[in-house]
């Protein structure tokens, strides 16, 4: 059984639809983690079908997918999967995540959108391949996309997982643990949806405070 | 007496009688009465007798008192940054885990 875990704040507007394509997708078990929103994604995701937990104030994404996965583990699923709440993800590639875990080739499969046909816009690119590089400088991994949301673990892998990075550096973080673990992982190729995606600034200044959680925590090992 | 002596002199018995209040209180601990209490004792010693820092400013070949002073006084200021980041750090985890609790137990 695939458990689908999202993080969502503020995505009244996405949720609901994005649930309602999990389940067209016959992804049933859904979990949405409401992190404090201010508008209505707890109700939304709950009308769509999703089972819906709340963050009762906003602690980020890495503390709510973090959520999300402990009450996964509990229901006994085969792999969980977490997906991004803003559409940017097609539920027709969960499949493809969700295969070498299923099939014990890996405990982790990462979704790499640089895998296969790339449609990533050029600004877009140059930032994720920065973090790629300093993913690879900070913990010598070498992983093709660094900050891909969707992503398929096994249910051991999944319970030894104890995010710190509260808010966006909990990707890196994944990758850290990955790898003092030794945890055996796979990239799979994956399409991002970039027309639905929210852009700009956002992705840079997102990008700085990546940055310096990877540096915080580094300092403070 | 300069002003600034002066002025140096009263905002370090202000800050000490500060500390030594929140002892009282419990607020604190003795190891930080006692820490709290050595900088602004230096400082009062400083704002008296200027001339005597020149002294401890060549043992650190620092030429003068106040350099020796301004250098120490930043040092201290960026470890305690970071101290009080680190406690914000454990707070907010803290904080986290019992959001997720919350959250968990619906």
């Amino acid at each position: 059984m695939v458990w689908v875990v999202i993080a969502a704040f503020n995505e009244a507007a996405t949720i609901g639809n994005v649930v309602k394509d999990l389940a067209d997708h016959g992804y049933k078990n859904i979990i949405v983690v409401d992190d404090g929103s201010e508008d209505a994604t707890a109700k939304a995701a709950q009308e769509a079908g999703a089972v819906t937990l709340k963050h009762n104030i906003n602690r980020g994404q890495g503390a709510s997918l973090q959520t999300g996965i402990e009450y996964a583990v509990t229901k006994n699923p085969d792999v969980i999967v977490t997906f991004d709440a803003d559409g940017q993800h097609r539920p027709e590639d969960i499949q493809a995540v969700v295969k070498p875990v299923k099939e014990g080739k890996a405990k982790i499969a990462f979704g790499s959108r640089f895998l296969g046909k790339s449609n990533v816009p050029l600004h877009r690119k140059l930032l994720l391949k920065g973090g790629i590089a300093l993913v690879w400088l900070f913990y010598g991994v070498k992983m093709t996309d660094a900050h891909n949301g969707l992503r398929a673990f096994s249910p051991e892998a999944a319970e030894t997982l104890n995010l710190h990075s509260d808010r966006m550096g909990h990707a890196s973080e994944i990758i850290e643990w990955v790898r003092k673990e030794k945890i055996p992982y796979v990239e799979v190729p994956v399409v991002i949806k970039y027309h639905t995606t929210r852009q700009g600034h956002g992705s840079y200044i997102q990008a700085v405070r990546v940055f310096f959680d990877m540096v915080w925590r580094k300092l403070s090992q | 007496m300069s002003i600034i002596q002066i002025l140096a002199l009263v905002f370090a018995l202000f800050a000490w009688s500060r500390v030594i209040l929140r002892f009282r209180g419990r607020e604190i601990s003795m190891g930080e009465l006692f820490f709290w209490s050595l900088c602004w004792i230096a400082l009062i010693l400083l704002a008296i007798f200027p001339q005597q820092s020149f002294y401890f400013a060549n043992i650190f070949g620092i030429q003068r008192g106040v350099d020796m002073f301004v250098y120490g006084g930043i040092t201290l200021a960026f470890y305690l940054v970071f101290r009080m980041y680190v406690r914000m750090e454990k707070m907010e985890q803290g904080l986290t885990k019992i959001v997720r609790e919350l959250a968990k137990k619906k």
